[in-house]
């Protein structure tokens, strides 16, 4: 594994390898300390060794908060396992806390005897104060339940870059590669990658690239050498379908899926957005891609997002709007004229902490009802939610097959969990993809507006077709000719034929799934992001010998037809949602089906251990 | 990009007129303006089937029902939005905005301004009453300081602006004002915001007869007009009134105005009007020219060449394909740091 220029010779100290199943680590430091890139590069690592792993980056949305802060802390979480991944770990086996503050913020989340590695080089005075110690944490007794690794990572850091010529800023700015590389080291990870990596990420800097590639090799030699560690870890690759695989965000993958669906159907994809946290990366991500029949289009707000996407859908592309819950308040408006001009458009809503501006870079599924009621007026909406960082591309193409097949606007969401997360994605053959076709009607004989066909769809016509110049817009058409009517028996037919035309929905979608007990005590029903941690906890509660059931619910409007007989199988119900209990009213509303609830609004995703706890205290 | 019909097919007025009940009040303005654009369309040598009217909400909204081609009665203030979204996705349609001054100005503002200083290829064509119409009566951004309306019973207290100092100040590559009464003027305003290669400003001043009427006769009395209009020509120097004995000159970027033959003031002294003048100082004084002080400018104050926004656009989309070729699709899904699985 190592190389002689990765360890020099002599120095090596054999020690024992423990082989472990699954380990969570977490990064935390100052928000520029570089703990995203540290995380997200180990996850690179232990993917391409094969193992499946989860990530949940949580950070403060100040983009520089004062160093040394509590509020400044970043974390980046990941679990990597022999064996399926569903979420990011509910507690921590390692912890490398960059700073006292991380330390402070972090700690209540590491496992009892997990390992602490703390950078004392930032355990100054002054740190310890802003953490709000009264002394040093490493001096007392506190940490008495973790294994403590104290390292000068500063320090480490400087001595390995005296040479380099850099500034003292610019070395600091290397201490994540440092932390980097004694990770890669303590579970067996070559260097070589990581190293190529730098090379290409700072290759207009390469005395920045030369800095890095030293202080990874510093903390990758510092464990081997020093005699701190007294064993070393082995997780073996998972079992995982054989093919090409890459690591997505799910802003990545909905970006992705976006193309994929442009290139499919032959439309041009026009995005109109305007810049939010968590959604921007996908306007990032679709900018970057003009050379694809891509159109990226920065609005002056929100409205002008929707609404140009609006106006290219009209013009026959496939609009897009992408934006959080904040900005699709200020949408509704809009979704409502695509609703009443039935024209095919997709609004990603990536829900961040709410109300208001909330909680912008933290995770929460409270945007549910607002998707499926939001707007004024009878004014139906399909929904639908992914339920991890690569669902996000499939959602994305089942989002425009409804918009296209359909004729409406659809809402798809996201969070600001599996927004910035990022899992292990077999990369799909073309091929393989889902059928995507649109057709553009032509022909002028008998043409009327809203003729329906047996989807209840109206038809597309693009401008610039001869013979079939037309009108649409907000107010109520006549239901045949689409020419203006006030007529009280027209508006209703209107409004129930745009309820039934979504409604019908719920006859197109793959047959629902059922995972565990197929009736019994009790069905654990997830919808978008919790779908990992209930997965895993009802996997527990079935090994645990109990009757319990998991259903996932990608269709959140309408739901699938045969949800409230798969609900009556079971003698209870829950439902786990960030939030205050919105899926749980939908469904008794729906279904008159007595649902329990266990809510979340903490800004964190579920752990699997408190969905489960809930299971034993439902199911005994 | 626009389609040109090289066909026989001749069009006519008639063939942009539809079938719909005209539902303005009687007397209203926009019959005149709704006429005059039936009548430039045929002229423009682009087929039937390749215009499309997007507008707001307002009475002036109703428009695009009226116009026999593609067209969309969209939102309150959001026409600017949707049709620049309508033009960039489709550069071949000739897109056309009609709104009005609570529309453009209160509503849609924000929409107003950028789409001025992107320069999408769109004719917006603002008819200002000066009076909320549909709402029944109640003031709007253009309605002058101290208006009595339903909402200001004391008067008004808020400023009026100048759509086209507003239109200029942003940006815009074209900006002309012409008023429903006249119809030579106005057909010949329209014609050259429909040649203009970039987003065209028209302010149209509009007679609402039920809720403002009256509000431009000052303005259009046959026996006062020419002195209190000042018609801008590119070329000719700014002279008005009857006897065409008056002028504007600028001192020091500040208005005055002149009589020719009095203090020694010739023709050869004044400014001659540039509408094609690189810089928009000029036009947006001009703009900023208001009754009872100076006489009303009217036509075209700004017209100047720029790249249109759809047309950089489509050449970032090919300057991408020329960089790295044509994207496929299987290629991209594979990017990034992969890794097999056997």
């Amino acid at each position: 594994m190592q190389t002689s220029h990765d360890t020099p010779a002599g120095a090596h100290v054999h020690r024992p390898v423990e082989e472990l199943e699954s380990v969570v680590i977490r990064f935390a430091g100052d928000s520029g300390d570089g703990m995203q890139l540290a995380g997200d590069e180990f996850s690179k690592a232990v993917a391409s060794s094969g193992h499946d792993f989860a990530t949940h980056p949580d950070y403060p949305s100040e983009i520089r908060a004062p160093v040394g802060t509590l509020f400044g802390v970043s974390g980046y979480q990941l679990q990597f396992s022999s064996h399926e991944v569903f979420t990011s770990g509910d507690a921590a086996d390692v912890l490398v806390a960059m700073n006292p503050a991380a330390l402070r913020v972090n700690l209540a989340d590491v496992k009892y005897g997990g390992m602490v590695i703390v950078n004392t080089g930032a355990f100054t005075e002054s740190n310890l104060v802003k953490a709000g110690y009264a002394t040093s944490p490493l001096d007392d007794d506190s940490l008495a339940h973790y294994r403590v690794f104290p390292i000068d990572i500063t320090a480490q850091t400087t001595n390995a870059l005296r040479e380099s010529g850099l500034s003292k800023k610019e070395v600091a700015r290397c201490r994540n590669y440092f932390a980097l590389g004694l990770m890669l080291w303590l579970y067996h990870r070559p260097l070589e990658d990581e190293i190529a990596d730098i090379e290409r990420k700072f290759a207009k800097a390469p005395e920045l690239a030369a800095a890095n590639v030293q202080a990874l090799r510093a903390g990758y030699n510092y464990g081997d050498t020093t005699e701190l560690f007294p064993v070393t870890y082995d997780v073996k690759p998972a079992p995982i379908l054989p093919g090409v695989y890459r690591s997505v965000t799910g802003n990545q993958a909905t970006a992705l899926g976006f193309v994929a669906a442009s290139e499919l159907t032959g439309l041009r994809l026009f995005l109109g957005s305007y810049p939010i946290t968590p959604a921007s990366d996908i306007l990032h991500t679709l900018a970057a891609l003009r050379h694809f029949d891509v159109t990226t289009f920065q609005a002056e707000d929100e409205i002008a997002g929707i609404c140009s996407a609006i106006g290219a859908s009209f013009g026959g592309a496939l609009g897009l709007t992408t934006t959080s819950g904040p900005g699709m308040a200020l949408k509704t408006e809009a979704i409502g004229l695509a609703v009443m001009t039935e024209l095919p458009l997709v609004i990603v809503n990536v829900q961040r902490g709410g109300p208001s501006t909330g909680l912008p870079t933290k995770i929460e599924q409270s945007d549910l009802l607002q998707a499926v009621f939001g707007r004024n007026g009878e004014c139906p909406v399909p929904v639908i939610a992914a339920r991890s960082p690569a669902d996000c591309f499939d959602c994305a193409l089942e989002a425009v097959r409804l918009a296209t097949q359909y004729m409406t606007p659809v809402i798809l969401l996201s969070d600001g969990g599996i927004a910035n997360s990022s899992e292990p994605w077999r990369v799909p053959a073309v091929a393989d993809l889902p059928e995507l076709t649109v057709t553009f009607r032509t022909d002028p004989a008998n043409y009327h507006v809203y003729d329906r066909n047996d989807r209840l769809a109206r038809a597309w016509v693009r401008p610039g077709t001869p013979g079939m110049e037309h009108r649409i817009g907000g107010l109520e058409k006549d239901a045949v000719t689409g020419d203006l009517s006030g007529d009280p028996r027209n508006h209703q037919r209107m409004v129930e034929l745009r309820a039934a035309k979504v409604a019908g929905i719920a006859h197109d979608l793959p047959p629902l799934a059922i995972h565990g007990s197929p009736s019994g005590d009790l069905l654990v029903v997830s919808w978008g992001s919790t779908w990992g941690a209930v997965a895993q906890a009802v996997e527990r509660a079935v090994a645990d010998g109990l009757a319990v059931g998991h259903v996932h619910l990608r269709h959140l409007n309408p739901f699938p037809s045969e949800l409230g007989a798969v609900l009556r199988q079971y003698r209870q119900v829950l439902v786990p949602e960030l939030n205050l209990g919105q899926l749980a009213l939908l469904l008794r509303a729906r279904y008159l089906v007595d649902v329990l609830q266990l809510d979340k609004v903490q800004g964190r995703p579920f752990k699997v251990s408190e969905i489960h706890d809930r299971i034993r205290e439902l199911v005994r | 990009m626009i389609h040109i019909t090289t066909g026989p097919v001749q069009l006519s007025k008639k063939d942009f007129v539809t079938d719909q009940d005209v539902r303005w009040c009687p007397g209203c303005g926009d019959y005149a303006i709704l006429s005059q654009i039936q009548k430039l369309l045929p002229t423009l040598g682009i087929a039937k089937e390749n215009f499309a009217f997007v507008s707001g909400i307002g009475c002036s909204s109703r428009f695009p029902y009226y116009v026999d081609t593609y067209g969309m009665h969209t939102i309150h203030g959001r026409a600017p939005a949707i049709a620049s979204g309508l033009k960039i996705a489709r550069p071949d349609l000739s897109v056309w905005v009609v709104t009005g001054d609570g529309d453009a100005l209160a509503i849609g503002g924000n929409h107003f301004i950028h789409v001025m200083r992107r320069n999408v290829d769109l004719k917006v064509i603002l008819l200002n009453n000066q009076i909320y119409g549909l709402t029944k009566g109640q003031f709007s951004p253009t309605s002058e300081f101290g208006k009595k309306t339903k909402t200001t019973p004391l008067g008004s207290i808020d400023h009026p602006f100048s759509p086209v100092s507003l239109a200029i100040a942003a940006g815009a590559t074209f900006a002309a004002r012409t008023v429903d009464s006249d119809l030579e003027h106005m057909g010949g305003v329209l014609k050259q915001a429909a040649l203009h290669k970039g987003t065209a400003f028209v302010e149209i001043y509009q007679n609402c007869v039920t809720f403002n009427d009256g509000a431009y006769d000052f303005l259009t009395d046959r026996d006062t007009r020419d002195d209190v209009q000042l018609r801008l020509e590119h070329g000719r120097p700014l002279v008005f009134g009857k006897a065409r004995d008056k002028a504007i000159r600028f001192r020091d970027a500040v208005p005055e105005v002149v009589t020719l033959g009095q203090g020694g003031v010739t023709e050869a002294d004044l400014p001659v009007h540039d509408a094609h003048a690189e810089s928009s100082g000029t036009a947006f004084l001009l703009s900023l020219l208001a009754a009872p002080v100076f006489p009303v400018p009217m036509g075209v104050f700004r017209s100047v060449a720029a790249p249109t926004y759809e047309a950089l656009d489509e050449e970032l989309r090919a300057s991408a394909r020329a960089r790295s070729g044509r994207g496929r699709l299987e290629q991209l899904l594979g990017s990034g740091t992969t890794w097999t699985i056997e």
